[in-house]
């Protein structure tokens, strides 16, 4: 036995052996991520069959949501946790853009490499000490200063209209915001800083303002990356849960005004599943939490589709 | 060295007689449930740690539902509720569960009007059609009837409530419920239940939190919670027809005005109860115990340690602000523990 491990023409079958073991754990590994989704799904689905069985579609278009009678539609909810994420996220792109191109274009290097990591901080707090900052601080500030002036001066847009409560929808859409944009900013910053130094430099040769050079040479260039960093944003807005919770207003209407108080799936969920008052109440919630995850699922297959395209044409422009 | 090696020999037998000591001895009881009595619960079973040393109780506050859960599917020893089980849920159980009152709480009512400190009546019609959506304003006649000398300001009243399901809810609703005919047809009572208006806040903190942050708004919070943080509170009109002060004391004369008329499984709730002073939003909080108990030894430890709680234990109750039960119910209690097998 000794004599034959160290021959010479055992030694290649054995680093085979060895490639092919490290080659089926790696496998397993890639694999046990959409395992574990599957689970989730399966079992997700399953827990939610009697709601999905006595609901039906009327599940997401009714917006009646009472335990005492057992009756439960999730339109409010789905309704608040799409508008919400939306509007944070258009709010949230441009400002981090511009953030992350003063970061890498404008402002010196040294203070570059001073703002960055703050803004990574940012990303790190945990989000129920911005549901606590914006229950005490920044809802009523709204209430007493924001809220009026938007009432005064635009109260004539369906937007605008109302009593100001300070926890609303504009609440929920600002505390999203701050919590999306250093999550784009560090990605974006990322992005620009990859774009090749030979395209700025070309851009300059031409005589490109520092203007014109952002806008034709270092935007395009990392235009899939940035919609990817907004994506990601998207994404942490739609599934944010205790921030959102605690400023709110947790009212499961409808309202086109942002100064009403709202709900979001994931709220919801938080709220109510720890004392669910029968079967059919978890099961409401547990599809909820289901209709959560084909959101997410579609936005990141949008978002996927999306960036696809942009890099398509983009690489076509170029050449 | 030889002198080190000794005394680490020595210290490792200790550790192992130690060690066989306790896993010879001591039970653990497991239990699981209601978050509210939780505060209460870990001092008694604190003290009582102390008292019998052969016993170990480990309780998880995971809420009413769950405990519920759990001791219906026998995953605990014992199970704690804010709500009592309805009778389908008493024929969901593998055996003759018990309703084992320990402490009540009471729901207070709490408001922030600039200028206007605690005491603000309210009658039970005025709040339940405030919570309605009816009453909209704070001068409203209806409010201004019973509060004569006080400035109500002409501002929209702002309903807060709470958004995640709770026993706090539950006894708030409950009360709304045998007061207004029209709230138990339209809502109902329950840990969650549809709100026609008002703002949700998450925990008896979301809830404060609002009220203290926002000027003109009304809402519910436990008694204990209202206490510790100093919140305004009103004065409720009970069915004697007394404005009353929430209180531990007025808290315990609400289940001695009910103690005539209790059920002998304790399934009762104690809202809108008969008796002077009887606050009226109150209610018990149980433990949930079969009576036929599968493991005797367990059994019987957790049988002594219901005594125990029902004679020291209540005189820990009102320093944490729970109200006690009184002497009648507890007599009767006592006799219900000694049925456990």
């Amino acid at each position: 036995m000794q004599p034959a491990t160290t021959t010479d023409n055992d030694a290649p079958a054995r680093r085979l052996n060895g490639d092919l073991i490290f080659r089926a754990i790696t496998t397993l590994f890639a694999f046990s991520i959409l395992i574990i989704l599957a689970v989730m799904l399966v079992e997700m689905a399953s827990e939610s069959l009697p709601s999905i069985r006595k609901f039906g579609w009327k599940f997401i278009t009714s917006s009646d949501w009472d335990a005492v009678q057992g009756v439960f539609g999730a339109l409010p909810y789905l309704y608040g946790s799409v508008v919400s994420s939306v509007i944070a996220l258009l709010l949230a792109t441009p400002l981090s853009i511009g953030a992350a191109i003063f970061i890498t274009e404008i402002c010196p290097k040294r203070w570059g490499t001073l703002i960055a990591p703050l803004v990574e901080l940012l990303a790190a707090i945990p989000s129920v000490i911005y549901g606590l900052w914006g229950v005490l601080v920044m809802a009523p500030w709204l209430q007493s200063s924001v809220e009026p002036f938007l009432i005064e001066h635009f109260g004539f847009l369906p937007f605008f209209q109302g009593a100001p409560y300070g926890v609303s929808m504009l609440a929920a859409v600002f505390i999203l915001m701050i919590m999306v944009v250093p999550i784009i900013t560090s990605i974006t910053r990322e992005v620009l800083l990859a774009v090749p130094l030979s395209q700025k430099e070309a851009a300059i040769a031409l005589g490109a303002t520092r203007w014109e050079t952002i806008r034709i040479a270092i935007l395009p260039y990392g235009k899939s990356g940035i919609l990817g960093a907004a994506i990601l944003g998207l994404g942490r807005a739609v599934g944010e849960t205790m921030a959102v919770t605690m400023v709110i207003g947790n009212a499961p209407k409808i309202s086109l005004s942002l100064l009403s108080p709202a709900y979001t799936m994931p709220s919801v969920i938080a709220n109510e599943f720890a004392e669910t008052t029968s079967k059919l109440h978890g099961s409401a919630l547990m599809e909820i939490g289901l209709i959560l995850l084909v959101v997410t699922l579609i936005i990141n297959a949008l978002a996927r589709l999306l960036i696809w395209s942009v890099s398509q044409s983009a690489g076509g422009g170029a050449s | 060295m030889i002198s080190i090696r000794k005394s680490i020999l020595a210290l490792a037998a200790l550790a192992a007689l130690a060690a066989a000591g306790s896993a010879s001895a001591e039970t653990l009881i497991n239990g699981a449930g209601a978050t509210f009595p939780y505060p209460i619960y870990s001092k008694w079973f604190a003290e009582y740690a102390k008292i019998d040393k052969s016993v170990k109780f480990n309780y998880q506050s995971i809420g009413s539902g769950g405990g519920i859960k759990q001791i219906t599917a026998q995953t605990v020893d014992f199970g704690a509720s804010d709500k009592f089980l309805s009778d389908d849920e008493l024929k969901g159980a593998p055996g003759k569960l018990l309703h084992i009152p320990t402490v009540m709480g009471a729901v207070v009512v709490t408001y922030n009007i600039p200028s206007v400190g605690k005491g603000l009546k309210l009658t039970a019609e005025t709040l339940s059609q405030i919570y309605e959506g009816k009453i909209t304003s704070w001068n409203d006649p209806k409010i201004a009837h019973d509060n004569a000398g006080i400035k109500l300001p002409n501002n929209p009243i702002i309903v807060v409530h709470r958004s995640d399901g709770s026993g706090t809810t539950s006894i708030f609703t409950d009360y709304l419920s045998s007061v207004n005919a029209e709230w138990a047809k339209s809502v109902g009572k329950g840990a969650s239940v549809k709100w026609p208006v008002g703002l949700g806040g998450k925990g008896n903190e979301g809830v404060a939190g609002q009220i203290k942050t926002t000027p003109y708004t009304i809402g519910y919070v436990e008694l204990a919670y209202a206490f510790e943080n100093k919140l305004p509170y009103a004065f409720l009109k009970n069915s004697a027809g007394n404005f009353v002060e929430p209180s531990i004391a007025s808290t315990s004369a609400a289940a001695a005005g009910a103690a005539k008329s209790m059920p002998a499984d304790y399934r009762v709730s104690l809202v809108n109860q008969p008796g002077k002073n009887a606050y009226p939003i109150a209610g018990f909080t149980w433990l949930l115990v079969y009576q036929d108990q599968k493991d005797k030894a367990k059994g019987k430890k957790l049988v002594e340690f219901l005594n125990w709680e029902l004679k020291q234990g209540q005189k820990m109750a009102d320093k944490l602000l729970y109200a006690p039960l009184p002497a009648n119910v507890i007599k009767m209690v006592e006799k219900t523990v000694k049925s456990i097998k």
